[in-house]
């Protein structure tokens, strides 16, 4: 289903709308989620959050502001940030966990999950440890390039087509 | 515009991500209308962002699902179609066969039912056509009884009350061409138990009785009209009280009635 089908269940407030979205993006948005909020309640918390934010305020979406995934991603990575901070933690993104997105594979406790990620931890193997963190930092965890320039080390004008490439490596290994 | 070029800055990846601003998103969108490569572009860094993140998922239970749900406000209106639809054959398949489940009880019991007031019927029938039989009988019965009342031949003779009963009476129609009798009992008291009436043609000279019948079934006809034996030559009449059966000759001191032709 397309952003252009989905959408116009959820501004109906239509239970298929919610279901479809839940199946097209809880697990995206929960990875991102559980990459910031450690503790598996807390992530599920910030989750549910994040659903009731996005329903509520589906009304002040449109098209121009963005892709609709990447609105509801804003959402919940804001939302999850918003819980690190109740719990003391610095506004400053650079004191974020040091642990990458990778890590989750090892916390995840479902047999069912882990076979699928046979093919994803291949993937892991393949991608290059530079891309893990490039896509780590500013796709899991929204920093800018500046931010992203600095935790790295790399030139603030390379950020962006080192990202480019990695993002190409991962659609060849996906074929999308 | 180059718009290979504008595709390798990796500015749509950071959209993608959520990364550029206000302006930024605006522009990206606008070229995505103009060109559809871009659009297309931006559809395939989606996809395939979504998909590396969502293989990174911790494991998430399904009560999560529920959970969520539970908070929003949806329309049901239209989760009832779906649920219809989904579960629309089960429900209709349990709802035929308690159905006709019941379909078959009620017919069932209905035959049985029919079957019952058939029987009653006909035992009914039966009854009624017994009646029938018996009226049509009566019905003869007071015919013939009319018939020979109404005859020309027929003289109705009043037998007077005696000693035993004074009060009493009775009539007897005699046809003298036929030599039928018909004894209209309506003014004799009723029989005591195990006593019957008994009918006496008579002979005046010398004095001979003759019996010609018993009134049995005293009580259970009402008409208390009865035929009794033929009496060829009859002079006279009488009616004594006499033990059940009846005796050979009429015993005098129950002499109920008597009268002559």
């Amino acid at each position: 289903m397309t952003q252009e089908q989905l959408l116009p269940l959820i501004r109906n407030k239509d239970e298929r709308g919610f279901t479809k979205m839940y199946d097209m993006y809880s697990k995206s948005l929960f990875a991102v989620i559980s990459n910031l909020v450690k503790d598996r309640e807390e992530a599920e918390d910030v989750l549910q959050e994040s659903f009731v934010k996005i329903w509520k305020n589906v009304e002040s979406y449109n098209e121009t502001k963005g892709r609709f995934y990447t609105w509801i991603l804003n959402i919940a990575r804001n939302t999850a940030i918003d819980k690190l901070r109740s719990k003391g933690f610095n506004n400053s993104r650079k004191n974020l966990s040091s642990d990458n997105f990778v890590h989750l594979l090892d916390n995840s406790n479902s047999l069912v999950h882990k076979i699928d990620m046979i093919g994803i931890r291949d993937f892991v193997k393949k991608l290059k440890p530079k891309c893990i963190q490039i896509i780590d930092l500013l796709f899991f965890k929204g920093f800018t390039q500046q931010e992203a320039s600095d935790e790295l080390g790399i030139p603030l004008g390379t950020v962006k087509t080192q990202n480019r490439n990695c993002i190409n490596d991962l659609r060849n290994f996906l074929q999308v | 515009m180059d718009i290979q070029a504008y595709i390798e800055t990796g500015i749509l990846e950071l959209y993608v991500y959520g990364l550029l601003d206000e302006n930024g998103n605006r522009e990206v969108n606008e070229m995505a209308q103009l060109h559809p490569e871009i659009n297309n572009e931006i559809i395939s860094i989606e996809q395939s962002i979504v998909n590396l993140s969502t293989s990174f998922s911790p494991y998430l239970s399904s009560e999560n699902f529920s959970r969520i749900k539970a908070r929003l406000d949806i329309k049901y209106n239209k989760v009832v179609d779906i649920r219809t639809k989904k579960y629309f054959p089960m429900y209709i398949g349990w709802a035929a066969a308690i159905l006709l489940l019941v379909a078959i009880g009620v017919q069932y019991v209905r035959l049985d039912n029919a079957g019952k007031q058939v029987a009653v019927s006909e035992i009914e029938k039966a009854k009624l056509q017994e009646q029938l039989v018996t009226s049509e009988i009566k019905n003869k019965a007071t015919e013939d009884a009319l018939a020979v009342i109404r005859d020309k031949n027929t003289s109705v003779i009043t037998l007077g009350g005696q000693a035993v009963s004074p009060q009493s009476y009775a009539k007897v129609f005699y046809n003298k061409a036929t030599a039928t009798v018909y004894i209209d009992a309506k003014g004799l008291p009723e029989p005591p138990e195990g006593k019957v009436y008994q009918i006496w043609a008579l002979k005046l000279n010398p004095l001979t009785p003759t019996s010609i019948g018993l009134l049995e079934n005293f009580t259970a006809d009402s008409q208390r009209i009865f035929s009794v034996d033929k009496a060829a030559g009859a002079e006279g009449f009488g009616i004594t009280l006499e033990p059940a059966g009846g005796s050979a000759s009429p015993t005098m001191e129950q002499l109920y009635t008597l009268g002559k032709v």
